[in-house]
């Protein structure tokens, strides 16, 4: 049984517009200590899909579909059977690690809370396992730093402390959502280095959101690429990566810049992403799509097509062999 | 952190001679001196006065005197009215009886008014919140000259059930504090009910729900502290308000305290009570500053100066 | 990188190309508390202005017909003329909540237009100069914020007499300091914009970019402080004339209204005080809510 079951998952946003369709009939599984990327550009719904796992949506949000772990619903379940999950085996790592700490709070007591709330540590032994996190997540002079507040860290060792908070508990499954946007390019590296030996040395599954096709490539056994809000495609990394065939997919591909290949162009895929208030009929990409048809304002359903493989494209670019 | 107590200090001490030094100068630019105004007198009464009290001195003279007389002795001189008492007397019988109100009124403000604003933006949109929008904006209109005669008219013509003034023991303190606590009470509503829904935005109280805390927790002890800075830069000038807002008070309910010594010496032309009681409300202006700075500087981690 | 990340709400807004004041201005119509406002505003001033034809008496008049017996006789009626009844001398109440209403909204829009034009002169200045200047400039607001202005306010009413010159100036000079630091922020950061430093590359002197660049900019800031400044300019008054101290006979005002209301109240005469306090109530009503629209108008915070 996978640890993680989400099916036809859809959230909804009450605005002064009108109602805004953030994620629609998403469906997706991950096993214990796999890998998963979830890619797509700004608005595709991505971060909000982690948001709805942890219930964590804004008030105005609204889900449907189910979302299981371990076999336990946990779509719009109880605080108190959430809070149980939360931290201690569902942890979540953000964005913008400058404001995700509590910036009115030492280092030391916003950790160690975790543990007395989780785990019922006394507050000294809660204390010794912080500095052994921080010192696993390579924090130098972990034991005076504990001490410090988050404004005196850089924005990188914010987000080691963030990483390093979330595994306190040893979570099963670690879920993180663009950790690496706000920050520094050669930092960016470091962390995606420091979570790739996390993640190995702890063995939990991971959720990678990210528009980052490299930090993917890189780090995930499986890519899902999201798109207004809707699954484009899905299947394990380097296949999917090496004979894309949704169209969207290519586009994205193509948009990379490559330092391998300095020939080649760098493609930016025509037009703006889709207005989520008021989303294109059918499948939201047909509007930027080369390849769109009639049919396409009909929206494709998620097909398997190869081995671990599914697309939902009416007008694939290429047919891979099975 | 002690630094900074010094420097503040160090804006603080100025700040208060200043003041005695300019309303000392109003005083003595006054048109016609304090003996001027009721009727002629001889000249030889008129400059044995001025001798009695020091206004035939040298400008500078008078005010070295008299605020070397404030900052050594905390003697700020004679009545001008009261031949037999001085303006420390005076002080002394009504100051007493402003502070119990006034810091019980502070209290309740700040009490009330947190507890409304939190409860209203935990929830948010709910009837609850509405009540609390409605009562906080109705009261903003309610200062105390305007609740003084509203709760006289209701508790004691109407209902009979409160004393309408004197100062003679606890239920003489009810109808003041109302008086004089109502509208900061909305307005400390107001500030931490937005103030306290910009912050359970933050991406810090989504860390804080991701840790799996109990709602109530991230309220207390993730939610609360940053909610409470705006709150605690408007008490600064919610008490400057609330001390003059006394002087209603001690009109209105006949409370005695130096609201009352204020105004009777206004009337009076007793400069010299006015003065001293002006310069004792700008002492616990700067000194309240300056515990609000101290309060903000604790909260706030990245202020350190 | 993907190079197509785009804000959605910033491709909306061009979609539909809404200026920033279009945008505000929409905002402050659909703000059902602002609307409200806005009316009753209206409602009060031409109260304060047309109500002088409606009044069968004028403000001085004493009516001796119910002289003696107010209590009784001077309720509100129609009947005699006195529809908001008589004050505690006779006099038409209904006439003097009338002048009340002028004199107070006279105070308040008077003492805010002095505050604000005050307070914006000198933040613009602090704030364009900067360094040691605005250093001085701001320690000095500092201090004189200690002072305890209504007390100073007092002692120059009883010193140079009760007018209501020293009223309007001096109400109006206690308000600015607060002003003077909002626009002294506002300045600091509009300074570094490429405009301003165009017009100072090109010799414009520097009262000219204060009074041609920086002052519109903050016009919006302006107005939204002006307005909530407006409805503590009319409690400050009503606050000073409630202890007699403000404006006096045969003139009057909202606050003297009500201290003379709130005077007679053991005899059985509520009126005299309710219709002052309701006209009080709701001038300061319809400001604070204009005020608060305005202020989401303009900085709209939560959206």
């Amino acid at each position: 049984m996978s640890l993680l079951q989400i099916k036809d998952l859809s959230v909804t946003f009450d605005s002064e517009d009108g109602p805004v369709h953030a994620v629609n009939n998403l469906s997706l599984s991950i096993d214990q200590g796999q890998t998963l990327g979830i890619v797509g550009e700004s608005g595709s719904g991505k971060s909000q899909t982690a948001f709805s796992i942890m219930g964590l949506l804004a008030p105005n949000g609204r889900t449907s579909g189910s979302v299981t772990f371990d076999g336990q619903e946990i779509l719009g379940a109880k605080p108190k059977t959430l809070n149980k999950l939360r931290a201690e085996r569902i942890a979540m790592i953000f964005q913008d690690p400058m404001t995700s700490l509590n910036p009115y709070m030492r280092i030391s007591d916003q950790m160690a809370e975790v543990l007395t709330l989780h785990k019922g540590m006394s507050k000294t032994d809660a204390l010794a396992e912080c500095t052994r996190m921080l010192d696993a997540v390579k924090i130098p002079a972990a034991k005076e730093r504990i001490r410090l507040y988050p404004h005196e860290f850089s924005g990188g060792m914010r987000q080691r402390v963030m990483i390093a908070m979330s595994l306190l508990c040893r979570p099963d499954l670690l879920i993180a959502d663009e950790p690496t946007t706000a920050l520094d390019v050669t930092v960016q590296a470091q962390i995606m280095d420091l979570l790739n030996d996390l993640q190995r040395e702890f063995g939990m599954a991971t959720i990678l959101i990210t528009h980052d096709l490299g930090v993917v490539a890189g780090f995930c056994e499986r890519v899902l690429v999201m798109y207004g809000g809707r699954v484009m495609e899905e299947g394990p990394t380097d296949p999917l990566f090496a004979q894309p065939t949704h169209p969207y997919t290519r586009g994205l591909l193509a948009a990379v810049p490559r330092v391998d290949d300095e020939d080649a162009i760098m493609k930016a895929i025509p037009g703006n992403p889709p207005n989520m208030a008021d989303p294109p009929k059918g499948c939201p990409f047909h509007p930027r799509c080369d390849f769109a048809g009639e049919d396409c304002l009909v929206m494709p359903p998620l097909e398997p097509f190869a081995a671990n493989r599914a697309r939902a494209c009416r007008r694939p670019i290429e047919k891979v062999a099975p | 952190m002690f630094t900074f107590i010094l420097k503040r200090l160090a804006i603080a001490i100025p700040t208060l001679l200043l003041l005695i030094v300019i309303s000392f100068l109003l005083m003595h630019s006054a048109p016609g001196g304090p003996f001027t105004a009721e009727r002629e007198l001889p000249p030889q009464v008129l400059a044995n006065l001025n001798a009695k009290y020091g206004l035939d001195q040298p400008l500078w003279r008078q005010i070295t005197t008299y605020v070397w007389g404030i900052v050594a002795h905390f003697d700020f001189g004679p009545s001008f009215v009261y031949k037999d008492r001085t303006v420390n007397q005076i002080i002394a019988q009504g100051f007493p009886i402003t502070l119990t109100y006034g810091l019980i009124s502070f209290a309740v403000a700040v009490i009330f008014g947190v507890s409304l604003g939190v409860a209203a933006a935990i929830r948010h949109n709910s009837l609850l919140d509405y009540i609390a929008v409605g009562v906080s904006i109705g009261a903003q209109v309610l200062p105390n000259f305007v609740m003084a005669p509203i709760l006289v008219l209701i508790f004691t013509l109407w209902l009979g059930v409160l004393p309408g003034g004197g100062w003679q023991g606890p239920e003489y303190w009810i109808m003041p504090v109302i008086a004089l606590s109502t509208s900061f009470m909305a307005s400390i509503a107001r500030i931490t009910r937005s103030s306290m829904l910009e912050v359970l935005t933050s991406n810090h109280i989504r860390t804080a729900r991701a840790k799996g805390l109990p709602e109530r927790r991230v309220i207390l002890r993730h939610a609360l502290k940053p909610a409470l800075l705006p709150v605690i830069s408007y008490l600064g000038p919610a008490f400057v308000a609330m001390i003059t807002g006394s002087v209603v008070v001690d009109i209105y309910f006949s409370t005695g305290g130096i609201g009352k010594a204020f105004v009777d010496s206004a009337l009076n032309r007793d400069y010299a009570v006015m003065m001293g009681v002006t310069i004792l409300v700008g002492a616990l202006t700067i000194f309240f500053t300056l515990v609000v700075d101290i309060l903000y500087g604790w909260i706030d981690p990245k202020i350190r100066y | 990188m993907v190079a197509t990340t785009e804000n959605s709400v910033a491709t909306k807004a061009v979609a539909k190309g809404r200026s920033p004041w279009a945008d505000a201005r929409r905002r402050f119509w659909r703000n059902k508390a602002a609307m409200m406002g806005l009316f009753i505003l209206i409602a009060v001033a031409a109260f304060a202005i047309f109500g002088g034809w409606a009044a069968q008496w004028s403000n001085e008049e004493l009516d001796y017909n119910v002289m003696g017996q107010i209590a009784e006789l001077g309720g509100p009626s129609f009947a005699n003329g006195h529809y908001f009844g008589t004050d505690d001398l006779g006099r038409d109440l209904f006439a003097r909540t009338v002048q009340g209403t002028q004199i107070s909204l006279a105070v308040g829009v008077i003492g805010a237009i002095i505050a604000c034009v005050v307070g914006t002169l000198y933040g613009a200045t602090a704030g364009y100069f900067g360094g040691r200047i605005d250093g001085i400039m701001m320690r000095t607001v500092d201090i004189l914020m200690a002072v305890p202005y209504m007390f100073v306010l007092i002692l120059l009413l009883v010193m140079y007499g009760r007018s209501i010159t020293i009223l309007f100036v001096g109400i109006g000079l206690i308000s600015w300091m607060e002003m003077s630091r909002i626009v002294r922020g506002q300045t600091l950061s509009l300074k570094g914009r490429e405009y301003v430093e165009a017009a100072r590359a090109t010799g414009v002197s520097a009262p000219l970019i204060i009074l041609r660049h920086i002052v519109p900019n903050l016009a919006g800031v302006i107005a939204v402080y002006a307005t909530l400044l407006v409805p503590l300019m009319i409690l400050t008054e009503s606050f000073i004339s409630f202890l007699g101290l403000g404006v006096q006979e045969p003139m009057t005002s909202l606050g003297a209204l009500i201290s003379e209301g709130a005077g007679t109240i053991a005899y059985g005469t509520t009126w005299q005080l309710g219709f002052p306090l309701l006209f009080f109530c709701l001038t300061l009503f319809g400001f604070f809510f204009v005020g608060d629209g305005l202020r989401d108008a303009l900085d709209p915070k939560d959206r």
